[in-house]
């Protein structure tokens, strides 16, 4: 029965949370204003407000959590580890230091499509040799500790270039890119990066069901009728480019695909294939109730969406990683 | 009629032969037990005819199709397997895991159609789990764990069922209980293929048994004519007495 409501719970309150979004701010919008504007009524400055800054950063902010929700759900379904997440296992740094360096020499400058192409790339490659050590070792700590180390050495190459830097302008680029934001995004920019989300969200959810099978070992899985190498390059695939081009349009924001899984997982029977979608729906969520809280929250210099999504999600990871007993592995 | 052949089966792994030209067959009404030793290519043997490993020559078929060339799906639903370690990642609800017993069916875990639903409540009931099908399976002891993966291969309604160590860590009762459950599936017309290591519990419930030694199959046959202190000295280094289908171990020879 919560099953059945989980979903389209979830989504009304993703529809509400956005209409929130429009109404909340430095300066508050009251609802009568907010809704002619969106309906092309009211003032030019309200419809300004509206459709070019709060609804393409609400909707930036769901897109990004949405993507990683469900990347998040689809990799700890094919590596059977709740804590397997494209921040925590440097996917996304990988995606933030390609996109960095095509920032940095200027290759955006050919074409808008550059950027969300080069940040899939450096997703994909990540996700690719994730998944190849995890064809060599059953173990989860390995995993774990390989991704933290591509996270690290991601990390070192984008120190190299901030070292480097040209200019302080580059610079305050870069860590933008590191810190992860939403602001003052456009529709624009969402249009180039939907595309590679829908694709990618599109694979996960088609090829969600083999997920299920592999809750029994790769063995086992196979055995019932998987066909492994398939399920691994869709998977690696679908992650990599919604990863990707939520890199792309954000930068490097941890944690939210570890979370908003683990909440789903109790209501929908610890399935994974079943997870992908409501996980999908509160990752949006949740990265929009912090952004809109980045917004409102009286500080001097507003703070960045991926800075508050690590302050809580770390201590989720932590909390998550000592629930686990040593027997899982 | 369903019919596994395995043909001149090799596998080797690096330049040490895992098995060795290796030929069995199994239909449907019999219940075949390979024996042998730690190490002696069982496992190899299963995973090469299922081609879960590529054999490096001889070939494994089903009705005639070679079984490489049959996709994982085909497979599936023509031979229900049970790997010796079985995990379970995530604490799901028993009757979710039996379900994924009909996953080559197109069974999807949440919204099984009314044949797959069908399917699962049979196996749920020969497997005795009716009152433990919405429990999580971390909740289960041992012995449950193994009927709940007994259900899921039953579950499959496939003609045939290779199991590898079906009753690993059970207690003498629940490896009775998991054998029975075997036997019943094998007198409604399936055919199994075991591999155990009590060679006491293989005599009193095979039709028929192959034994293994070293990666090679020495001897397969029934019970009565291949079970046999010599056999028991060759295969397994052991010095035992046999009357009938029981045994007595002395001690390592």
């Amino acid at each position: 029965m919560i099953e059945r409501l989980l979903s389209p719970v979830l989504l009304l309150a993703c529809l509400v949370t956005l209409l929130l979004t429009c109404l909340l701010g430095s300066t508050p919008l009251p609802m009568e204003r907010v809704v002619s504007a969106l309906f092309g009524g009211g003032d030019a400055a309200d419809r300004l407000v509206v459709w070019s800054i709060r609804l393409p950063r609400g909707l930036a902010a769901f897109l990004v959590g949405a993507t990683l929700g469900i990347s998040g759900a689809a990799l700890q379904g094919l590596l059977r580890n709740p804590l397997a997440e494209p921040g925590v296992l440097g996917v996304s740094a990988s995606a933030s230091l390609v996109a960095v360096f095509s920032l940095y020499y200027g290759l955006v400058a050919f074409s808008p499509w550059v950027l969300p192409v080069a940040a899939i790339i450096g997703a994909l490659v990540a996700t690719a040799l994730l998944t190849l050590a995890a064809i060599r070792t059953q173990s989860v700590v390995t995993l774990i500790l390989i991704g933290v180390g591509l996270s690290s050495f991601a990390g070192a190459l984008m120190s190299l270039m901030m070292n480097l830097a040209p200019n302080p302008f580059s610079l305050t680029e870069m860590i933008n890119w590191m810190l992860g934001s939403v602001a003052n995004r456009s529709f624009s920019e969402i249009g180039f990066v939907a595309p590679f989300m829908i694709l990618g969200v599109a694979i996960l959810l088609l090829t969600r069901r083999g997920l299920s099978a592999l809750t029994l070992g790769e063995e086992a899985a196979n055995g019932i009728g998987l066909n492994l190498r398939n399920q691994r390059i869709f998977t690696v695939l679908g992650a990599g480019l919604a990863t990707g081009a939520s890199v792309a349009l954000a930068g490097a924001i941890g944690f939210v695909g570890i979370v908003a899984p683990h909440i789903i997982r109790p209501f929908v029977g610890h399935d994974p294939a079943r997870s992908l979608f409501p996980s999908a729906l509160l990752a949006g969520l949740i990265l929009m109730v912090a952004d809109i809280f980045v917004r409102i929250l009286p500080s001097q210099t507003e703070l960045k969406l991926g800075v508050v999504a690590a302050l809580i999600g770390a201590p989720a990871f932590v909390w998550i990683a000592m629930q686990r007993r040593t027997g899982h592995d | 009629m369903t019919e596994l052949r395995i043909t001149d089966l090799t596998v080797e792994a690096g330049k040490s032969f895992l098995v060795r030209e290796a030929s069995l067959d199994l239909i449907p009404g019999e219940l075949v037990v390979l024996l042998g030793p730690n190490g002696a290519g069982k496992t190899s043997l299963l995973r090469g005819a299922l081609g879960l490993i590529a054999p490096t020559r001889g070939e494994s078929s089903l009705d005639g199709s070679i079984i490489a060339n049959l996709s994982p799906m085909q497979r599936a639903r023509q031979i229900a397997y049970l790997p010796q370690i079985r995990p379970l990642a995530w604490p799901n609800r028993v009757r979710d895991v039996v379900a994924l017993g009909r996953f080559s069916h197109g069974g999807t875990l949440g919204k099984l159609g009314d044949h797959d639903a069908e399917a699962v409540d049979r196996a749920i009931a020969a497997c005795d789990l009716k009152h433990l099908q919405d429990r999580g399976t971390h909740t289960l002891s041992g012995g449950e764990l193994a009927r709940v993966h007994c259900a899921r291969a039953f579950a499959t309604e496939a003609p045939l069922l290779i199991a590898d160590e079906p009753t690993a860590a059970l207690d003498p009762r629940h490896q009775f209980r998991i054998l029975d459950l075997i036997k019943a599936y094998v007198e409604d017309g399936g055919g199994a293929l075991l591999v155990l290591h009590d060679i006491g519990l293989a005599a009193r419930y095979a039709s028929r048994l192959v034994w293994m030694k070293q990666g090679r199959i020495v001897a397969d046959g029934p019970v009565a004519t291949t079970l046999t202190a010599e056999r028991l000295a060759d295969v397994y280094g052991v010095a035992a007495q046999v009357e009938g289908t029981r045994i007595i171990m002395d001690g390592a020879l």
